[in-house]
């Protein structure tokens, strides 16, 4: 079954007098237990795409159904339902908490779908266990690295179990070394079942995934399979 | 239901965390929340002490107590014609007494301003009332130790003297004033009474703690000329219930008097200490309503402080708001996030200033009457609140509506 069914979309902008075409007519379906890598220049609107699969933003025209539930015309509560229940969001700098430990920015997601305390932070602790980061429950993120805070990230984004993992540039801020490491997370991830969307303009980065989609213009240019795909060597937790 | 506690607790956890992860900045908006309750607390309770001060004050001159009087004491607008009016002298009181037949007590009385001694010590200026022994039967006065003059003495003229409880304290301090010989204005009085503390700091030099009296033989004797002064007639009704009855016919009684044709006006006034109240009011009500108008504006710079606080607590945080949406947070949670917070602040800072003006405002009745009322400790408490929200709600509704893509973007 598809989790995500786009049709036709399209989104365009008003910048003063002047309308801008962000997205013209794009059609996308992805599966469950997809990987899934969006490409694409600046200004493609690739990151105007990822807002709208992650329900941050809805679209002008056009059909866009996640799980056969047509979100274009959800209001702002329903959109942060579906985000809190159904999309785990990584981003490029981790936006985590600065003055909460890890434990607290991993629970954040629960707190807002109203689970109690202790099975919150029961959760919270086992998806930190997950990342490779049962020894740094308590650290603030200003004690961890750059590995450590995107793996803080990633918990947050797994601990509610969503249906989509959706990464924005994830490796972006990060030495190469430990941007192999987070790609190998996100590929034991990926082989536990879990379906994720990978927004980046790195090819390497990109060949991580089973499918590249290219977009140029606000059209797709290209929507292909991985040949030769890349498997992370770095063992990156003991999952 | 339950979920709403839900989000309150969770949103009160978050509120805490916000205002520890930034302490001095929390603390330096309370002060101004602080400051604010502080001093509309301690005004209030000054207000509702000299309320209750006047009370009683006016309670010991007796609510149902008529002065027949040259003068009309709460109007201006004609004195000029007052001023032509004849005196009432002593033979006025003396047909007025025959006549009356309602009053239970009528005492003619004559005031002049001496300075008291006894050995060294003095009080200079004291309100010296001068009147028959009725003149006790006017007011509610309660003694200390001896007793009022008596009819004897005062048709004697003897000189024998009544004091305030403040002229006791000033000039006994050991409370051992009865039988001692004082001297007003060079004249020996021998102590026959000391007046109970009636307790009233508003009436001043008309507080009777601060007064002296005397009768109004001994008066005309040695401080005043009998016909250069007019006396007031303190009129006592039977019961509250038959001033206005008593009132009828002290009118009566001194047109009669008088001899005044029935066109012509009245040549003197009858007051009653309503118009007192009034004048009161009228007076001291618009001190206090500016007083807690001028509190209550330090109060409300403490809420813009808090308001701009929020402002820039926002903007600061706008990454955050955006992921908070971006993994869930409803607009009415983000709103309700920052409305807490600035709640949390308010009430903090407001129960600290609760707790000072309670302590300042005991400090303060050492020298002045304060009143602590029950419900000044809730008001504080919904005021508090109330500011909270009020200065934190255009805040949080700027934080609640914010696009969570722009938000996240925000650097």
């Amino acid at each position: 079954m598809n989790i995500i069914n786009i049709e036709h979309i399209a989104k365009v902008y008003q910048v003063g007098s002047e309308e801008v075409h962000a997205l013209r007519d794009v059609s996308l379906k992805i599966n469950k237990n997809e990987y899934v890598a969006i490409m694409g220049p600046s200004g493609s609107g690739k990151s105007t795409l990822m807002n709208m699969l992650g329900c941050l933003d809805t679209p002008t025209s056009g059909i866009y159904d996640f799980k056969g539930i047509s979100v274009s015309e959800m209001t702002d509560n329903e959109l942060a339902r579906i985000r809190n229940k159904e999309i785990g969001f990584v981003f490029q700098t981790f936006n985590l908490l600065a003055r909460s430990d890890a434990v607290h920015n991993v629970e954040l997601p629960l707190i807002y779908a109203g689970v109690p305390s202790t099975e919150r932070k029961e959760r919270a602790k086992q998806a930190l266990v997950d990342v490779g980061l049962g020894d740094r429950m308590h650290h603030k993120p200003n004690e961890l690295s750059g590995g450590q805070r995107q793996r803080v990230a990633i918990a947050r984004a797994l601990v509610s179990n969503p249906a989509i993992i959706l990464a924005d540039e994830p490796t972006g801020n990060l030495d190469s070394k430990t941007g192999e490491e987070i790609m190998g997370l996100f590929h034991e991830i990926h082989e536990k079942g879990n379906t994720i969307i990978l927004v980046t303009h790195e090819e390497y980065i990109a060949e991580h995934a089973l499918r590249i989609v290219r977009l140029k213009d606000g059209l797709i240019e290209k929507d292909e399979t991985v040949e030769k795909r890349f498997i992370p060597k770095v063992k990156a937790s003991i999952l | 239901m339950s979920s709403i506690i839900f989000e309150l607790n969770e949103g009160l956890a978050i509120a805490w965390r916000a205002i520890r992860a930034n302490k001095i900045r929390a603390a330096l908006t309370m002060l101004g929340i602080f400051i604010g309750v502080t001093a509309v607390v301690l005004m209030s309770t000054a207000i509702k002490g000299i309320d209750n001060s006047f009370k009683n004050g006016i309670s010991a001159l007796g609510s149902d107590v008529l002065y027949v009087d040259k003068w009309s004491w709460f109007s201006n607008d004609e004195w000029w014609r007052m001023r032509n009016r004849r005196n009432i002298d002593m033979e006025d009181f003396h047909k007025f007494k025959e006549l009356a037949k309602l009053p239970i007590a009528v005492a003619p009385v004559t005031n002049s301003v001496q300075t008291i001694k006894f050995g060294e010590r003095k009080v200079e200026s004291v309100f010296l009332n001068g009147s028959n022994s009725d003149y006790v039967k006017t007011t509610n006065f309660t003694f200390d130790q001896g007793r009022f003059y008596s009819e004897i003495e005062s048709n004697s003229s003897r000189n024998v003297a009544v004091i305030g409880s403040e002229i006791s304290s000033k000039l006994f301090p050991r409370g051992d004033a009865l039988d001692k010989t004082i001297k007003i204005g060079g004249t020996n009085f021998k102590i026959v009474g000391v007046l109970a503390e009636q307790g009233s700091v508003v009436l001043g030099p008309f507080n009777p703690d601060n007064q002296v009296f005397i009768p109004i033989g001994t008066i005309f004797k040695n401080f005043i000329s009998r016909h250069s002064q007019t006396v007031t007639l303190n009129v006592r009704a039977a019961n509250p219930g038959m001033v206005e009855e008593t009132k009828a016919e002290a009118e009566g009684v001194m047109r009669k008097i008088r001899g005044l044709a029935y066109d012509e006006p009245n040549d003197f006034s009858i007051n009653q200490q309503e118009g007192l109240q009034e004048q009161y009011d009228s007076f001291v009500g618009i001190i206090q309503i500016a007083g807690l108008f001028i509190t209550g504006l330090s109060l409300f710079v403490g809420a813009i402080g808090i308001m701009n606080i929020m402002f820039v607590s926002v903007k600061e945080r706008t990454k955050e708001i955006g992921l908070r949406k971006a993994i869930g947070a409803k607009r009415r949670t983000i709103l309700a996030q920052f409305l807490l917070e600035s709640s949390v602040i308010c009430l903090l800072g407001g129960l600290i200033g609760l707790v000072a003006a309670i302590l300042l405002s005991l400090m303060l009745n050492q020298f002045f009457p304060t009143s602590i009322q029950y419900d000044v400790v809730i008001l504080t408490i919904i005021i508090s609140l109330v500011t909270g929200i009020i200065s934190g709600l255009a805040p949080a509704y700027t934080a609640a509506k914010m696009d969570p893509v722009d938000a996240l973007r925000y650097e």
